[in-house]
């Protein structure tokens, strides 16, 4: 929202603004606000600005009584509740605790009389009016409820809630809705909760006569699931509230129909555990839904039977295939005992395609559904899903109607993944040829668009090296290829399928060897991609990414027999490239097209540059075209001005990794972009992927690198000091200082004591890990981050003369290790990290560290339980640790 | 509620290139760090090994074989020290076989017994066989003997001792082994690790190599039989704590191999090159066959054989470190024979013997025979002519080992009693 940005004090707008804003007043301005004249709005939108610089306490005191006066038009009263709003609440984290401290440091008594003004709104009888104070009060408790402040709010919303005018029961049951989704359970007492459901229950139960009562009960109920655990331990209770969600599934209201199956979905992932005395009941319930109700409705009831299917394929994949293990919560096959009824119903749902679906990006309906909650039973029941599902294949694939070939084909596609490799490579073999044929011949594009599909699902799955019958063999491959190729040529949705297809059937015969089936086509091939890039209508259905993504996929799995074809791409691809930035003036819809190519081309060369750099043979060849290419990344970066372009850095990565100390030629030119990758905060992806090109160079260059690191230097510190800075980019910051550390040497020491101090800080910060696993999983990166941030600089500095400055820093950076090893939850990656970096400090270090590393608990049960370790890179590391270990101890 | 957030329809493509070459990057990224930081890891300690591997004041150990031109010695002195193993290995002819002969520590022989034996020390059936360094690098395994010279060049199960697809085979690493070849069954014996993947072990104790030894080898697949990329079978030798029951098995167990002698190896002792107090031979004639030097002919001379080296000043001396000083060479034969300083001359031991005065060589009795054999590298060390002098006259006994490590154990101070002239 414009209101909460900071007023440009150059403003000649400004100047007119009266110093106080009346509450008469205040009308008029908000409706200027809304008003259709541009300058008028700019004016009134000012004058908001500067009253809330001015005096925020009155300018909240007085929105709240707009909304809550009866006298003022809807429209205002609606603006000020959106204003007070996001007086409370922004997307932004770092704003958002702004928010959250500016609101509790208010005036206790302003705060009361906004709040009282808030529940009041709830009774008038406008419904906007309301609806926009259930929403602040919600944001109000949100602040407030955590900091145990306001704690006789629910009781003042339920205290008169059976005697209330329906407007306004409804209105308090949104509240409460909104307020569950706004607060975290822990906040809110068991009393209290016991409270709001006997509440939300009550004005849900089929007793109730007003409709908008039951639908925002209904929908309270659906956020109020997540605090109703005691209440789902307790058998009575649980039986109420099922009773009561199914009863609403029932409702002739179809919104109340859908809130109430919303509900179901919810209960099947939170609940899933309890739900065995209801499936049944539940079965019937959608099954019904699934053929007769509205398709809102229906997908709904599809969506139940899915998300059954993500807890047991969750829970199934837990087991790890070892049915004694004892998970948490055990699996009760549901799907496997309801296959029976549950595979029909579904395989009906894909008989209901909707014309042009295939078209239209954005398409979810009732067919989409069923086909995509049929591949999940397969996934979920495996083998089991064949038998039910080949006779619906064999019935249908022939027949004159679209619809049923279109439908078998998408049912066979669905299949494909779960049901182990035995079971159907016997009906790819029968099936594959039909395929080939239908994509040619039939008819129908979307039966083609399917079978397409198909074709590629049978290669991602059943084509490999993994798998031990193949399915292509050399009778049928070059009729795949050409089927393909031609394929590549239909409509466009079609032909993104076909590069789909090719793109699984390459990736199948990645580790094929030094020889590979596809050689013979490759020429081929790599031209009717490029063909397909350049064609009219490339751009629809995304058509020319799936190609390029596929030319890249055909290289990444090239052998050495086609290098010499890959080498010839290159001058192509430079030449695409070079044409993108010859273009001058361009509209800001061309720039973007010419972005969005830039990029794919980009991309290419990267895949191009990766591969013809990691063999010695190929490097040297690919290495005449160094300068061009990076003359054109420079260019590409030229383009954009602004900000830098993701895949031009990342292949610039590739380039310098390939190219060695010769990349030092580029760095006159290229620095500044590097630093400009390196300040784009927006872009964090654009920030993290050139702080990973920084690790590059430094591997290239070495101390080459040296006449950059005061710049890049200052730039990373900077970046951890800011808080805009996406925390993803922060641990790859730290591994870079390891990187730049490895590379200079000695020279590291002025940036020492920054770079040391910043670590030293995160690590202290990163030590403990309380929260979700997210949160911890972000915490091990961020240790890994650090820790190879030490390993780099110990590593840096061994064998300098300059080696005892780091002594000070060894019982901090040991206590780190002890701590984190204490914490007990690392991850595999940060073990390997940190026993290598007790192996570098005591390598590094030597007698100086030994009586301190004897002292740590690393260097004992640590060190130990690395060395027996199953993992070989931990076992590897650690190895190591203790041979520097013997070797400081020992000297 | 909207379409499921998660429930993509999958009937769209699931590919996003973007995301996969992000990622491979970010792999690839990773890889070469760890890479770099092996290298760092391993380049370091190699040149560190070295360093200590060539001290200054290792004696001139110029050898018939070896021709060395004293100008360019310097310079190769210190070009040695920045060199790792893999660029010794590049080395060629003559500055290959002296760097190798450098680097094996060369155990003295036993003339007094050590004190603590069983706490500190360990002791071990040698071998009967070649003494030689095995390295593997590069995908292939070279075995070098102590004058320098290659014995065998073959491919091993030893890390980069083969050239097969391994993905654990990185550039740096390499092994070197101090090993002694058993003809009889083809073995190589490891007798003490020096370098193991790439990691140096130089400067760890005996305690830690021999636990490495033991974990790593076997591990490797080196001690496996022979194959096609593994052409000869490694073997750790069992290695006992020198308490008697140790020294007991050492000496009567029989094994897979012949045995010449038994070595002690200081627990704490670093691998040191060059002769070192820290490790101890010895033997009798129930534990080796080789107890009394034989001539070129194979039989045992009538009087004690020694080879000295020729110093500036006619003084004639071991190869020890300091040397020790045996005598002075008449001007006469130097200018007769044609000698000069750094030839290593064959001498025998008169019916004057040795004499010693307060443990230490008083005169020495020798009579000239003339150069000895051109694949010699070293003069003979003092240790080794006492010994064979108290092997001829009064030598000291298993007997006295026990004695020795009993009488420790009756808490009695080791009782300097063994008698070390006749």
């Amino acid at each position: 929202m414009g209101f909460i940005s900071a007023p440009n004090p150059s403003s000649p707008i400004l100047r007119s603004v009266k110093e106080k804003l009346e509450p008469m007043e205040v009308t008029q301005v908000l409706l200027n606000a809304q008003s259709i004249d541009g300058a008028v709005r700019k004016n009134a939108e000012e004058s908001l600005k500067h009253f809330q610089e001015q005096n925020l306490t009155g300018f909240l005191l007085l929105l709240s009584g707009e909304l809550v006066s009866e006298e003022k038009p809807v429209e205002t009263r609606k603006l000020s509740g959106l204003i007070l709003k996001n007086a409370l609440d922004a997307k932004d984290q770092q704003r958002k605790v702004e928010l959250v401290q500016r609101w509790l440091s208010l005036d206790g008594n302003a705060k009361s009389q906004i709040k009282a003004g808030l529940l009041k709104t709830l009774s008038s009888p406008v419904s906007d009016a309301r609806s926009t104070a259930s929403q602040v009060i919600a944001k109000v408790a949100g602040i407030e409820l955590p900091h145990k402040q306001w704690p006789e709010l629910v009781g003042s919303l339920l205290s008169n809630v059976h005697q209330l005018p329906v407007h306004a029961k409804q209105a308090t049951l949104e509240t409460l809705g909104y307020l569950c989704e706004e607060v975290s359970p822990d906040v809110i007492d068991q009393d209290q909760v016991n409270k709001i459901l006997t509440a939300v229950v009550q004005g849900m139960s089929a007793s109730e006569g007003n409709a908008d009562v039951r639908l925002a009960a209904t929908r309270a109920l659906y956020n109020a699931l997540g605090f109703a655990q005691a209440n789902f331990s307790n058998d009575m209770e649980r039986d109420y509230l099922m009773r009561v969600v199914c009863e609403a599934t029932l409702s002739p209201e179809v919104r109340i129909r859908q809130a109430a199956f919303e509900c179901l979905v919810s209960i099947s992932s939170t609940y899933y555990e309890k739900l065995a005395p209801y499936i049944q009941d539940i079965f019937n319930i959608t099954a019904k839904a699934v053929r007769e109700d509205e398709e809102p409705v229906a997908l709904q009831a599809i969506e139940f039977w899915s998300s059954i299917c993500d807890e047991e394929i969750d829970i199934l994949e837990e087991y790890g295939g070892d049915f004694t293990g004892d998970s948490d919560i055990p699996c009760f096959y549901f799907i496997k005992q309801a296959i029976p009824a549950l595979v029909p119903m579904l395989l009906e749902t894909l008989l209901k395609q909707e014309e042009d679906q295939d078209q239209d990006e954005g398409a979810w309906n009732i067919a989409m559904a069923g086909g995509t909650c049929l591949g999940l039973v397969a996934r979920t029941v495996g083998d089991d899903i064949v038998p039910l599902v080949v006779p619906f294949i064999e019935e249908n694939i022939t027949k004159q109607d679209w619809r049923q070939r279109e439908a078998a084909t998408y049912a066979f596609g669905s299949i494909l993944e779960g049901p182990s490799p035995t079971k159907l490579i016997p009906l790819v073999n029968v099936a594959l040829n039909f395929m080939l044929s239908a994509l040619t011949k039939d008819p129908n594009s979307h039966v083609k668009d399917t079978t397409a599909w198909t074709l590629g699902r049978i290669f991602e799955f059943l084509h490999g090296s993994a798998v031990d019958s193949p399915i292509i063999t050399q009778a049928n491959c070059q009729q795949i290829v050409v089927v393909l190729l031609q394929s590549m040529k239909d409509t466009p949705n079609v032909a993104e399928k076909a590069c789909g297809a090719l793109y699984f059937l390459a990736q199948g015969y990645e580790e094929v060897g030094p020889s590979s089936p596809l050689t013979p086509f490759f020429q081929e091939i790599v031209q009717s991609l490029l063909t397909v890039t350049h064609r009219e209508d490339a751009r629809e259905s995304r058509l020319r990414t799936a190609a390029y993504e596929t030319l890249n996929e055909v290289v990444r799995c090239s052998t050495d027999e086609t290098a010499p074809l890959v080498l010839q791409l290159v001058p192509v691809i430079i030449m695409e490239l070079h044409n993108t930035v010859e273009g001058q003036k361009l509209s800001s819809d061309e720039r973007e097209k010419q972005s969005e190519l830039q990029g794919l081309l980009c991309g290419c060369l990267q895949v191009i540059i990766q591969k013809l750099g990691s063999s010695e043979s190929t490097k040297y060849l690919f290495l005449q075209y160094a300068d061009q290419i990076m003359g054109l990344f420079l260019s590409v970066f030229a383009c954009r001005s602004a900000t830098v372009h993701e895949e031009a850095m990342l292949a610039i990565g590739a380039l310098a990794y390939a190219t060695g100390p010769d990349f030092v030629k580029y760095m006159p030119e290229f620095y500044r972009y590097l630093e400009m990758g390196l300040q784009n905060f927006e872009e964090y992806q654009v920030c993290a992927v050139t702080v990973g090109v920084v690790g590059d160079i430094c591997r290239a260059l070495e101390e080459k690198v040296v006449p950059y690191c005061d710049g890049i230097m200052t730039q990373l510190l900077k970046n951890l000091s800011s808080n805009q800075l996406h925390r993803s980019v922060k641990p790859p910051i730290f591994s870079c200082f390891g990187d730049i550390a490895l590379a200079v040497g000695e020279y590291f020491e002025k940036y020492l004591m920054w770079a040391m101090s910043a670590l030293q800080s995160a690590a202290e910060l990163s030590t403990h890990t309380t929260g979700d696993d997210e949160l911890i999983e972000y915490i091990n990166t961020l240790r890994n981050g650090i820790l190879e941030a030490y390993s780099g600089i110990f590593q840096g500095f061994k064998n300098s003369p300059k080696t005892q400055l780091l002594i000070p820093y060894a019982p901090h950076i040991l206590q780190f290790l002890d701590g984190i090893y204490m914490e007990k939850d690392m991850d595999d990656v940060v073990m390997k990290t940190a026993i290598g970096v007790l192996g570098d400090l005591a390598d590094t270090l030597g007698s100086h560290a030994a009586s301190l590393i004897q002292q740590s608990v690393s260097s004992k049960d640590f060190l130990n339980e690395c060395l027996s370790s199953e993992d070989v890179m931990i076992k590897e590391s650690a190895e190591w640790a203790k041979l520097a270990i013997s070797r400081a101890i020992s000297v | 509620m909207a379409p499921h957030d998660i429930r993509r329809p999958f009937k769209r493509a699931a590919i996003s290139d973007q995301q996969k070459r992000r990622e491979l990057s970010l792999l690839r990224q990773a890889q070469n760090r760890r890479d770099a930081q092996q290298q760092a890891r391993c380049l370091a300690s190699s040149i560190l090994s070295l360093q200590s591997a060539a001290p200054e004041s290792q004696p001139e150990q110029s050898d018939t074989e070896i021709e060395t031109v004293p100008e360019s010695e310097q310079e190769s002195e210190a070009f040695s020290k920045d060199l790792d193993v893999r660029q010794a290995s590049k080395l060629r002819g003559p500055e290959v076989r002296k760097w190798f002969a450098r680097q094996l520590m060369l155990p003295e022989w036993m003339i007094d017994v050590p004190d603590r034996l069983a706490q500190d020390w360990y002791v071990f059936a040698r071998p009967a066989g070649k003494r030689c360094f095995v390295v593997s690098s590069n995908g292939t395994t070279v075995s070098r003997q102590r004058n320098g010279s290659i014995l065998h060049h073959f491919p091993s199960a030893l890390p980069a001792g083969a050239k097969i697809r391994d993905g654990s085979g990185s550039a740096q690493s390499y092994c070197i082994l101090d090993c002694i070849f058993h003809e009889l069954d083809q073995t190589y014996y490891v007798i003490d690790m020096v370098c193991w993947n790439g990691y140096s072990l130089y400067d760890c104790t005996a305690e830690f190599r021999f636990y490495w030894l033991n974990s790593k080898l076997e591990e490797s697949g080196a001690c496996n039989a022979p194959s096609h990329y593994h052409k000869f079978r490694f073997s750790a030798v069992p290695v006992y704590n020198c308490d008697s029951s140790g020294l007991y098995s050492a000496y009567t167990g029989v094994g897979p191999y012949a045995k010449d002698g038994l070595l002690f190896y200081n627990k704490h002792a670093l691998y040191q090159t060059g002769n070192t107090p820290l490790a101890l031979v010895w033997k009798d004639e129930n534990c080796s066959q080789y107890v009394i030097d034989t001539d070129g002919k194979g039989e045992i001379p009538s009087q004690q054989q020694v080879v000295l080296e020729l110093q500036d000043d006619r003084k004639l001396v071991t190869s020890d470190d300091p040397p020790v000083l045996f005598g002075c060479l008449d001007g006469d034969i130097i200018e007769k024979s044609g000698l000069h300083t750094g030839n290593l001359l064959r001498f025998a031991i008169g019916d004057g013997g040795l004499s010693f005065a307060d443990g230490k060589l008083e005169k020495a009795d020798l009579i000239y025979l003339g150069k000895s054999n051109r694949a010699r590298a070293f003069a003979d060390s003092y240790s080794k002519v006492l010994f064979q002098f108290m092997v001829r006259h009064s030598p000291l006994k298993i007997d006295d080992l026990l004695a020795s490590i009993n009488s420790a154990n009756d808490q009695e101070k080791t009782p300097s009693d063994i008698e070390m002239v006749g």
